[in-house]
């Protein structure tokens, strides 16, 4: 089985009912996006396919065609992408586990919307549970990364 | 009575506990300097100082850190102690948590279990804080808890910092041929300004490395601090928002194989039948093996991928045991109030004559209520695991884990391999909040090594095991009663409480074959050592006879203690006809850090200010952990439901070590409080626990959370913790703002089942 991720082939022997996230994280050692809950419910997992986020403990790894982004594949050229540097200028992470996928949600929130409310923060970020209680400082930095991403940086 | 009676009528509890622990090492005295467990694993040019510091001749400099990084940013600030005595920034130094060692013992985890309030400095109470602190480090008692790592490192890794700067200084002094006072350190490197010479901590770390340690060291003084007192950049912050494998779940080693458990949902129960057969014949799986440990039963999979092991844990056709608890939570929470209704109670607190005060009370003098709280999973972002390898007679762990101590001495007890043959490796931690103070995840993953032919195997727990197979917050009961005076202030106030005993339950994982039966203090932790002066003032503690594994959860009883006490206090004001915040500072006004944090908060959140139709503020004060924390919170009547708007946090923990992590963790202890508050339960059926996933134990999400406003103060003469003193206030804030909103006084958690949150 082929899979796309972060712009390289990964070549894995996956029954294609196994979970994308398993597949990524025990066949193929891509273990920025981790295991939360299993049922779609903490965004822990989440990764884009196609630039949509998505659960990847929750869907099987035989449909996820497409091209796969992860944490692991959104910096270039050994620069931070915008919402890593406003998550690192915001200090927002604590356990960090969750961050993965906050920041996951948090890209395809901008790709989106290039300069989101508060209303459209709440609607894109709910399916990311975070038990440090960093929402305060995740609204911060992306309202922050906004801004860095329209000046460019 | 005298107040030495009256404390040693309580149990010194913790102390008891630790001591009956440290009966099993035996051989450690107080007095023996524990060995640098950094001298047996130096690498090439890399000269060690103490258990703090490394560093090598290429200029790498590695403070340990030994505490579990479990979200708090303790890396971070107890790297700061050493790199400000070390005069080095943070981004200099690189930072790991180092080996399981007596070495790291953890001194102020013990040192208030003698159950003095924290105000008092008397003689007998210091003297007792530090016979228990001596106990932690008899034992060297490694661990992570009761928000005690700052206070613990304070002295000690500044120390280790200031004496390896000296040996460095002294180190160069004597390669370049000068007296040492003529020399200064300058961010890693070590200046002779009159002949323009330097040498840095690398160039002259061998050296140094083989002086002798200095007897004493001068530590800098607060007003010259570099680093402490200002917010830090977290050293962990990158990798956080890199997606780096520093998680035990992301753990990888060579030739490594992947597991799951599968335990008894019924406590205390073993399978009375069970076929594997189906499991066992599931591609990818290749070895199932039964577990039984003090824990409890069960099976584990090793598997060749988590999924596989998952799925061979699921069709593990077993039928479990009976409960030996009440099977609901109904029969539950019966025992419990009847326990606290009419169970045999120790006064924790007995001030005045209580009984006298309530026998001539007129009756629309006095408030009666009961209040409840249920259960609670810690439920911890990163589902518990661990890796283990057993091979050519080693034992290596890879834990996230908040004890590595005992961490390495249960799974080498459990494995037959001696103690000097264990190694655990702790991983930073994806949430803890005490429940990776637990051995379980640990054993097992070393029991499934022990049937993997010297492979590695990561064990990695479903969010349903999790869940179903926990610790939990004790679920709590009480009856309270006040008369109220004249004024509207309280003349007397009785409280009995009833918990489960938390020492009990842990004695019973962690020691089995030692007795238990001692008070717990954590039942009233929270009511009976508030900074209140009430003439009459009672609070008692009665065991809950139940055996539901419970444990250390964030703020342990304050959880439960800061909701009762504070959320009856406002039923007090309002019986009075008193204003809450003014009646705190009636009952406060001997304790000028506790009302000045009143009257911060009250300032900040401009309490008694006319608000909108359809919002109002609560407020509830908790002191835990040695801080007086103050929240007001405002919430408002929406078609969706109540909305947190805004709330409001003063808190003062005497001296303020990194302002931007205080912040940080004062917010994080109160989401984590009012997400337990508004919709958290662990309820049984059968004798199970019924929720399983965070589709029915949820907690607060981006949506629902207020906007924050944090003062810290540093008026009391002694450091309190910041984990946890966030979350006690947080629910009885909620809950007398709900009062204040809509009438309902809510007396019993959590609240989502009497109102609907937007």
């Amino acid at each position: 089985m082929r899979l796309s991720v972060d712009g390289k082939a990964v070549e894995i022997e996956a029954d294609p009912d196994m979970p994308l996230l398993w597949a990524l994280r025990d066949l193929a050692g891509i273990t920025g996006p981790k295991f939360g809950c299993g049922i779609a419910a903490c965004g822990a997992c989440t990764v884009l396919i196609d630039g949509i986020p998505v659960r990847s403990c929750s869907l099987p790894v035989g449909q996820a065609l497409g091209e796969i982004t992860t944490i692991e594949g959104i910096s270039t050229g050994g620069k931070l992408h915008p919402v890593q540097q406003a998550w690192l200028d915001e200090q927002v992470a604590q356990c960090g586990y969750c961050q993965a996928g906050q920041i996951m949600s948090a890209v395809a929130l901008l790709d989106e919307i290039a300069d989101p409310t508060d209303a459209d923060i709440d609607n894109a970020m709910g399916g990311n549970l975070c038990r440090c209680g960093t929402y305060p400082r995740i609204r911060a930095a992306i309202h922050k990364a906004a801004a860095l991403k329209q000046a460019g940086a | 009575m005298g107040r030495v009676a009256k404390i040693a009528r309580r149990t010194f509890l913790i102390g008891a506990a630790v001591v009956a622990g440290g009966a099993a090492f035996g051989y450690w005295t107080y007095r023996r300097p524990y060995p640098n467990p950094l001298e047996d694993d130096l690498a090439e040019g890399e000269a060690t100082f103490n258990p703090f510091v490394k560093i090598a001749s290429d200029n790498t400099i590695t403070v340990i850190a030994p505490r579990a990084e479990m979200g708090q940013g303790i890396s971070t600030t107890l790297a700061a102690f050493v790199a400000e005595e070390l005069d080095v920034t943070l981004d200099k130094v690189t930072v790991e948590h180092g080996p399981a060692s007596y070495a790291y013992y953890n001194a102020v985890i013990t040192e208030e279990g003698g159950g003095f309030y924290f105000w008092d400095d008397s003689r007998v109470a210091e003297a007792v804080r530090s016979v228990l602190g001596g106990v932690a480090k008899v034992m060297g008692l490694q661990g992570t808890g009761g928000s005690t790592s700052t206070r613990d490192g304070y002295d000690r890794m500044r120390q280790a910092g200031a004496a390896a700067r000296m040996m460095l200084v002294a180190a160069a002094a004597a390669r370049l041929g000068v007296r040492p006072d003529e020399l200064e350190t300058d961010n890693g490197t070590i200046v002779h300004r009159a002949s323009s010479r330097s040498v840095t901590y690398g160039e002259v770390a061998i050296d140094a490395g083989k002086l002798d340690v200095p007897d004493a060291v001068t530590l800098r003084d607060k007003a010259q601090w570099k680093l402490l007192g200002k917010p830090q950049p977290r050293v962990d912050m990158l990798a956080k928002v890199t997606g780096a494998p520093i998680f035990g779940i992301d753990v990888t080693q060579p030739d490594m194989l992947f597991g799951t458990v599968r335990m008894s949902p019924v406590f205390g129960a073993r399978p009375v039948r069970s076929d594997l057969s189906k499991a066992e014949a599931m591609p990818g799986v290749m070895k199932i093996v039964p577990i039984e440990t003090s824990y409890g039963s069960g099976f584990g999979v090793i598997a060749q991928n988590t999924w596989a092991a998952f799925k061979a844990a699921e069709a593990i056709d077993v039928e479990w045991g009976k409960p030996s608890n009440p099977a609901d939570t109904n029969a539950i929470m019966k025992t419990i109030m009847d326990a606290a209704a009419k169970g045999s109670a120790s006064a924790m607190r007995d001030d005045g004559d209580v009984d006298a005060a309530f026998a001539d009370a007129p009756a629309d003098r006095v408030i009666e209520a009961e209040y409840s709280v249920p259960y609670l999973s810690h439920a911890p972002m990163e589902p518990m695991n661990a890796t283990a390898r057993l091979k050519d007679g080693v034992l290596d762990v890879w834990s996230p884990n908040q004890m590595p101590v005992l961490v390495r001495w249960f799974c080498g007890d459990i494995a037959g391999v001696p103690l000097d043959k264990v190694h655990v490796h702790t991983t930073s931690m994806g949430g803890a909040f005490g429940r990776r103070g637990e051995m379980d995840f640990s054993l097992y993953a070393t029991l499934l090594a022990m049937h993997a032919d010297g492979r590695p195997v990561k064990v990695t727990w479903t969010r349903e095991e999790d869940m179903r197979v926990g610790v939990y917050r004790p679920a709590a009961g009480g009856r309270f009663r006040a008369r109220i005076g004249d004024d509207g202030s309280p003349v007397a106030v009785d409280m009995r409480i009833s918990a489960q005993n938390m020492m009990d339950s842990i004695m019973s994982r962690w020691f089995p074959s030692l007795p238990g039966g001692a008070t717990d203090p954590a039942i009233t932790d929270g009511s009976h050592n508030q900074p209140y002066t009430i003439p009459n003032y009672r609070v008692a503690s009665i065991a809950a006879p139940l055996t539901i594994p419970v444990s250390f959860w964030r703020s342990v009883g304050n959880s439960v203690n800061g909701y009762f006490h504070e959320a009856f206090m406002d039923e007090i004001a309002h019986a009075g006809g008193v204003d809450p915040v003014e009646l705190r500072r009636r009952l406060m006004a001997n304790h000028p850090a506790a009302l000045a944090v009143v009257n911060k908060v009250a300032e900040m959140s401009n309490w008694g200010e006319t608000l909108p139709a359809g919002t109002a503020k609560g407020f509830a004060f908790t002191l835990s952990f040695g801080s007086w924390c103050g929240q007001v919170i405002q919430v408002a009547d929406t078609p969706a439901g109540i909305k947190l708007e805004k709330m409001w946090i003063a808190v003062d923990v005497g001296t303020a070590i990194d302002p931007g992590i205080i912040d940080a963790q004062l917010v994080s202890g109160a989401i984590y409080g009012l997400s337990a508050a508004m919709g958290q339960q662990v309820t049984f059926k059968d004798g199970m626990v019924e929720q399983s996933n965070f589709h029915d134990f949820d907690a607060m999400r981006m949506f629902q959370c207020p906007d924050f406003e944090v003062a810290i103060l540093e008026n009391f003469h002694r450091m309190g913790g910041v984990g946890e003193v966030g979350t006690p206030p947080a629910a009885p804030a909620l809950a007398n703002a709900i009062f204040a909103l809509t009438g309902k006084r809510i007396r019993s958690l959590p609240l989502d089942r009497e109102v609907r949150f937007a």
